[in-house]
Order: C-alpha cells, then sequence, then structure tokens
C-alpha cells in the first residue's frame, strides 16, 4: 500500500470522526402537569448518569423551569447514543393559584403560579425554538383527549419534530395504554412506570432507535 | 368590531363569532389580541376557521404572560380533534390539501367556561356568568 492510499485513508477515517460526532439531539420532555415528566427525566438522568434533574412532586406544576441534562449516553446494543434531556414545565392554558392553597400559604401559592406560568411560556418557546425532539409524556390512568394534549401533538406535527409517546404510569390499576393508542394512533406509544422503572429497557431502545 | 350589545349592557355573556375570512386578513399577533381582549372582557371566541399549531402556541404563551392572580386565570379553549382517519376537512381533501388546519375552535375565560364533555364530534360546555 502506498503512501498516497495510506493518507488518503487517514483523512477519510478524520472526516468520518468529525461527521459522525454531531452535537447531542436535544430530546424535550413534553406533556400535561402532572404526568411524571420529572419523574421520568430523573430514572433516565440517574440510569445513564447518576444524577437526578430535578425535584418531584404529586402538586402540579413543580418544574417551573425548564431544566436541561446535558450528554446522557444510552447504551443499546454496543452502539452509544448521546443525548441532551429538557425537562419542561407541564403545559396548561390555565392557572389558579386557589388550586395550590390547600397545600401551602396564599403567599407561596400565588408565587407558584407566577412561576408556573413563567415556566409554561418558557416551554412553548422552547419547543419552537430549541428542541429536536420530543417524549411526549401521559398520563396512562388519565384521558388523553385534552385540548392540551391535542393542541401540543399538532404543534409538535407541524414542527416535523420525531415524537414518541409514553404512557406512563402503568403500575396504576386505571391506566389503559390502549386509550392513548387509540387517541394517537400516528404515533408509537410505549408503556411505562417512570416511578416503578418498569419497561425502561423497551423505553430505552425506542430512544436509542428514535433518536440515536 | 360592531358589538350588538356589550357584556356590561345586559345579563348575558357575548358571543363573538369570527368567519376564516376576517381572521386570514389579520397577522398573528393581531389575532392574538383579538382574541385575548375579547377573553378579557369575558366573551366567548369562536373561530370559524380556528389557528395555525404556531399560532395556538404563541396563544399560549403569551396567554401565560397575562395571568395575574385574582383577575385574570387563563383560558379554556376547545377544538375538534382531528381523527387519524380524517387528516383533513372533506373540503381540504376535495382540494388536495391535505395540510388543512380548518377546525372549530371555541375559547373563553377559564373561570367561566367548563367542558363537560368532549369527544370527535361533540363538544358539550357550560357558560356561566362571573
Amino acid at each position: 500500500m502506498g503512501l498516497f492510499t495510506e493518507l488518503k485513508d487517514s483523512i477519510s477515517r478524520v472526516t468520518e470522526r468529525l461527521f459522525s460526532e454531531q452535537e447531542p439531539k436535544r430530546i424535550g420532555i413534553y406533556g400535561p402537569p402532572n404526568a411524571g415528566k420529572t419523574t421520568l427525566a430523573n430514572r433516565i438522568a440517574r440510569d445513564w448518569t447518576g444524577d437526578a434533574v430535578g425535584a418531584e412532586s404529586h402538586v402540579p406544576h413543580e418544574t417551573r423551569r425548564a431544566r436541561r441534562k446535558e450528554n446522557v449516553e444510552i447504551e443499546r446494543d454496543g452502539k452509544t447514543v448521546t443525548i441532551d434531556i429538557v425537562d419542561t414545565p407541564g403545559v396548561t392554558t390555565k392557572v389558579d393559584y386557589e388550586e395550590f392553597t390547600d397545600e401551602m400559604s396564599k403567599d407561596d401559592a400565588i408565587r407558584r403560579s407566577r412561576e408556573a406560568t413563567e415556566g409554561v411560556a418558557e416551554a412553548m418557546h422552547w419547543l419552537r425554538e430549541d428542541v429536536d425532539g420530543v417524549i411526549y409524556v401521559l398520563d396512562s390512568a388519565e384521558d388523553p383527549i385534552t385540548q392540551v394534549n391535542t393542541m401540543l401533538i399538532g404543534i409538535i406535527e407541524s414542527r416535523d419534530l420525531p415524537v414518541l409517546i409514553f404512557a406512563n404510569k402503568i403500575d396504576l390499576e386505571e391506566s389503559s395504554v390502549k386509550r392513548i393508542e387509540d387517541a394517537f394512533p400516528q404515533h408509537e406509544t410505549i408503556p411505562l412506570s417512570a416511578k416503578e422503572g418498569d419497561n425502561m429497557d423497551e423505553v430505552y431502545d425506542s430512544i436509542a432507535e428514535y433518536f440515536g | 368590531m360592531p358589538e350588538a350589545r356589550g357584556k356590561d349592557d345586559a345579563d348575558g355573556v357575548q358571543i363573538d363569532l369570527i368567519s376564516g375570512q376576517r381572521m386570514d386578513e389579520m397577522a398573528t399577533m393581531e389575532k392574538i389580541r383579538m382574541i385575548l381582549d375579547g377573553v378579557h372582557d369575558g366573551k366567548i371566541v369562536i373561530l370559524e376557521e380556528g389557528l395555525t399549531p404556531d399560532e395556538e402556541s404563541r396563544l399560549i404563551e403569551v396567554t401565560m404572560t397575562e395571568i395575574s392572580p385574582d383577575e385574570f386565570n387563563g383560558i379554556e379553549i376547545e377544538t375538534y380533534p382531528k381523527s387519524s382517519a380524517n387528516n383533513s376537512s372533506l373540503l381540504g381533501r376535495l382540494m388536495g390539501n391535505s395540510e388543512s388546519n380548518a377546525k372549530l375552535t371555541v375559547i373563553g375565560p377559564a373561570d367561566q367556561i367548563e367542558t363537560l364533555h368532549k369527544d370527535e364530534t361533540l363538544i358539550s360546555a357550560l357558560v356561566s356568568r362571573n
């Protein structure tokens, strides 16, 4: 093998590496409040980086700022997929501070609702500008045909973003994955319990396949 | 917009039905402003052809910035969802426009309109006076 051929192979290897190592894709975790988005983000982050993303709570709007966990390396079948996870506040069209007053003082409830509205606006901005793909999380124990879900899926589709629907909370008795599959048959639905860690292998397989 | 009766003129709820033609002539922010100004006044706004997904996203964003404790809790919005078997309106399909977004949309103040039932062919809502 001549010097020229060796040089050509070497250049080809370098360019291949340069162009194959793309920036990690930013995957936004979206969905209505209390669907388990942060529980899922924490489960993924803990499984692959050892760290959590944020606090979880049964009170809606616990996540009031979009939070990014960078360089989450997911290994599947000997290959590594690197993504940035963006955990976003639950999207809604209304926020009433009185919904929180059973759990906290009026001042804290007002502060929470103000931060929640800023968080939802921020989440919408991320969706329009800054994510490369979406994991849409739904509580499988709730009716998925809501205006917010229909609108958000429509917004995601209009931006041609790849989307996976995660039917979360399958550990609950009232859970119905079929209801979600029937509501959004145009997208792949993966059942899971982020809290219990059920079916996470399929979750990671689909993330790697879809966003890798 | 000419108004037959303002909300304060009668013990009732004003409903504005806005044609697709009227909306076509407006820029995105003009549409959003018109919707939110109406909702702030306690009106129910019905759009013959709805909003595009991008406009819906901006409507949510602007609504969030205007929510104020004890004054404005946000909006209730309902549209007919597009089923997978019918991804476009009949007219849209006849015209070969599979991207048609025309969908009847009802928007009102969150504290005055409550959706009682919704499926692919029916929206049932309760409208109350403040």
